[in-house]
């Protein structure tokens, strides 16, 4: 393996861990209204990802800082090509850091209902647009000789790539309740359980339709050699365990199914796209890939030196962080 | 709508305004971890209140900084696409590294400090808040490493229009990172230090807590004349260091249109850009030439005779940074910098002789909790519009590194949204912070308080 496919595995790992582990506080902020009776039980839902979601985000700003040293010319592409979707995700993320950060700053109705909106809309709004940015990313968009994008905003808003956003939405939402399942106090958990039953099968179809749609809009699925190859199969399998494994109260087993879902579909993704970063709609001649789009060799190799040495060192903590915080969040340990 | 220009507008607005939390963040994390370091030795439970009123007014700020901060990761690539292609095989290695360096580490640390009181041994609990702040202190010399290459290109060579890496350790030694990092470091340290100077002021005039903010405002008081001194000593280093490396720089700070020798620092000047000509100037002799070079005699050379110099070099075009605002903002930097000195001598003087708490003097400390923000904008306003028109010094002009796909329309929008948000932000931070800097009425009678608690979960 060269050195430029090492570290778009690299970017992919790191994308790989922001979907994992945003879809679920991403999950969890948009099911706050639907779960949650209450100020106290909206605090025990907040509080479930409280210690996490920060550190949770910094997966994306290190895979937009990865990018941008390792293969400048896509990150300069996709940044400005994508550029009112990726203003929208800023907004909303600031919006829900904020609303996270202050909602429980004043005891005051009102101030608590604008910071819940602000956390449901900034969790919804990225959970969705990141679907559509990852569905336009496979199917390619125009892209002319310079490396420029040639499209605009209506070329991103096509109707499979909305539908790529649908999917994620549903998966990261049910990815959420199987979390809150996991460490809210046991009502809210089994409201959320039940919430994951519910949204299962409106999940289930729309996932289908993207796999069915994937099959005819991209070439994804060709390039894995087998039709349709084995990690979509894998990943439709895990999607499905996860509603049985919930409905059988399995309750941690089903919260891997869903995560696994979202690892393996980022993979075919990535996988799927190698050795292109982002194809031309208007020519292969015209793809960025991992060779045409990444910085000098040596760039590429005093980054990976960093980055073995502070991987291991950042999982470590993050892994003890989790560990920390592996128990439910109960009204009597709130706030303790 | 000149995308370049609305480009530019955003930048600087979405950036000072992000700078507006940084230092307070850098600062105020190191003196909270100091407070708990102070409460684990003596297990006093005052230094434990301490701690934990200031770790509230640092979390509110903290979480500002971080979601700012994003933003300007983001948009390198989505309004400077060109930049971004330029120096992508340089400046992203830092930006990469700060992020898994230093923002996993201030977020999970913080993560497990603010959630983690009851769970974590209190070692580790100590242990989290200095990671926070060694966090920032990392974020902030990486970040330092990324703007000195833009002030001082070094270890690239050029190939086929893009710099490319030729020598990484000259890339993490810069000079330029040398004298910049403990500039603005112990910048962000005397801001600290005034804020927790001023606000506990506010408390000691409405007799508050006295033993809780009379201590806070002499840990204060010693940062800030430390932290204070070294900031000008290590801005004289860069002054001088931008002299050699950047005199146009140099001389747009000094109004300097003529090359002068001995040159003299200007004290006042009605500058005339279009003419090229100041009026009404004050000036103290010999002083510009001891400030650039440590000695009475060398020459500092002039706007003017520059500009020639630069035609000559890169060819025809306009190379001199607009003058007034260069001059006047270092001005601003300058002055405030020494007003803080004098303030920390002051208040050290009065605490010697045992009348830290007079009245005029706790009044005055309350003003200067503003200042040191006006200090840093304006030392950024100086380097940054000081290098025009160049984004990278003499290899990229700030025209060419503008996405090209990118229409005035689309700017116009993302710059007007980020302007009104942070707008609001501003509002509610400001807020917040008066708020919460506002006695709670168990903290009044110095007693346990159970209020405070709260503030650490959502």
């Amino acid at each position: 393996m060269d050195i430029n496919t090492i570290w778009y595995a690299l970017i992919a790992v790191l994308f790989i861990g922001y979907f994992f582990l945003e879809g679920f506080d991403f999950g969890v902020g948009m099911l706050l209204p639907f779960v949650a009776r209450g100020d106290t039980e909206r605090r025990i839902v907040i509080n479930t990802v409280g210690p996490f979601w920060d550190a949770n985000e910094v997966w994306l700003i290190t895979a937009g800082g990865a990018m941008f040293a390792a293969f400048p010319d896509w990150y300069a592409t996709l940044f400005s090509g994508f550029y009112l979707p990726l203003f929208l995700i800023l907004v909303a993320l600031i919006l829900r850091a904020v609303g996270f950060e202050f909602r429980g700053k004043l005891d005051n109705a009102t101030w608590r209902r604008v910071a819940d909106v602000a956390i449901v809309v900034g969790s919804t709004l990225p959970a969705f647009l990141w679907g559509v940015a990852l569905t336009n990313l496979v199917r390619g968009v125009p892209i002319g000789a310079d490396m420029q994008f040639q499209g605009g905003l209506l070329t991103l808003l096509s109707p499979f790539a909305l539908l790529g956003g649908m999917v994620s939405i549903s998966v990261f939402a049910l990815h959420g309740a199987l979390f809150l399942n996991l460490r809210a106090d046991e009502q809210v958990a089994e409201r959320a359980r039940a919430f994951a039953l519910r949204l299962w099968w409106p999940a289930a179809a729309v996932l289908l339709g993207f796999f069915v749609a994937t099959y005819s809009q991209t070439d994804l699925f060709d390039r894995s050699g087998l039709v349709p190859g084995t990690m979509p199969v894998l990943a439709m399998i895990m999607f499905g365990a996860s509603g049985v494994l919930a409905r059988l109260r399995f309750g941690g087993w089903a919260f891997a199914t869903t995560g696994l879902t979202i690892v393996l579909a980022t993979v075919v993704a990535f996988e799927g796209l190698y050795p292109r970063v982002m194809p031309s709609s208007l020519g292969a001649g015209y793809d960025l890939t991992v060779y045409n789009a990444s910085s000098s060799p040596m760039t590429l190799h005093v980054m990976l030196v960093v980055a073995i040495v502070f991987v291991p060192i950042v999982l470590a903590y993050q892994a003890y962080s989790y560990w920390v915080f592996r128990r439910r969040v109960t009204r009597r340990t709130l706030g303790g | 709508m000149d995308p370049l220009l609305l480009a530019r507008w955003q930048f600087g607005v979405t950036t000072s305004y992000h700078y507006v939390f940084v230092p307070l963040t850098i600062g105020l994390g190191l003196i909270v971890a100091i407070m708990q370091s102070f409460h684990y030795r003596t297990q006093n439970p005052m230094f434990d209140r301490m701690a934990r009123f200031w770790g509230k007014l640092f979390v509110i700020n903290f979480a500002l900084g971080v979601v700012t901060g994003i933003v300007q990761e983001f948009q390198f690539g989505m309004n400077w696409s060109e930049y971004s292609r330029f120096v992508g095989d340089i400046f992203g290695i830092p930006l990469a590294i700060e992020a898994l360096m230093a923002f996993f580490l201030e977020s999970t640390f913080l993560g497990l400090w603010l959630f983690g009181r009851d769970k974590l041994p209190k070692a580790v609990h100590l242990l989290s808040i200095w990671l926070v702040a060694l966090g920032s202190l990392v974020s902030a010399i990486w970040i330092l490493m990324a703007n000195a290459w833009m002030q001082q290109p070094v270890g690239y060579s050029v190939i086929n229009g893009r710099a490319r890496l030729s020598d990484p350790v000259a890339v993490f030694l810069n000079e330029r990172l040398l004298v910049e990092a403990p500039h603005t470091v112990l910048a962000a340290l005397t801001t600290g230090g005034l804020f927790v100077l001023g606000i506990s002021a506010w408390h000691l005039i409405r007799h508050h807590d006295r033993e809780l903010f009379a201590r806070s405002a002499q840990i204060a008081l010693v940062i800030v004349a430390v932290a204070g001194l070294l900031t000008a000593t290590s801005g004289h280093a860069q002054a001088q260091h931008t002299a050699r490396t950047q005199p146009m720089k140099l001389a747009a700070m000094e109004a300097l249109w003529d090359s002068e020798q001995p040159a003299a620092f200007s004290l006042w000047a009605n500058i005339d850009q279009n003419n090229g000509t100041s009026t009404r100037e004050i000036k103290l002799p010999y002083l510009l030439s001891v400030l650039a070079y440590n000695n009475t005699t060398s020459e500092v050379k002039g706007i003017h005779e520059l500009q020639a110099q630069d035609v000559a070099a890169y060819g025809p075009g306009d190379y001199v940074p607009p003058v007034a605002v260069v001059y006047w903002t270092f001005r601003a930097m300058v002055g405030l910098g020494i007003l803080f000195i004098l303030l920390a001598l002051t208040g050290l003087a009065l605490w010697w002789r045992g009348r830290l708490e007079r009245r005029w003097f706790l009044r005055l400390a309350m003003v200067f909790v503003f200042l040191p923000y006006l200090a840093n904008f304006a030392g950024w306003i100086t380097t940054e519009m000081g290098r025009q028109p160049w984004v990278v010094q003499g290899l990229l002009r700030t025209a060419s590194a503008v996405s090209p796909n990118v229409g005035g329309a689309q700017v116009l929008v993302t710059f007007l949204g980020f302007t009104l948000l942070y707008g609001v932000l501003a509002f509610l931070d400001f807020f917040l912070l008066y708020r919460f800097a506002r006695p709670v009425s168990d903290v009044r009678h110095g007693e346990q308080d159970t209020g405070l608690g709260d503030v650490f979960a959502y």
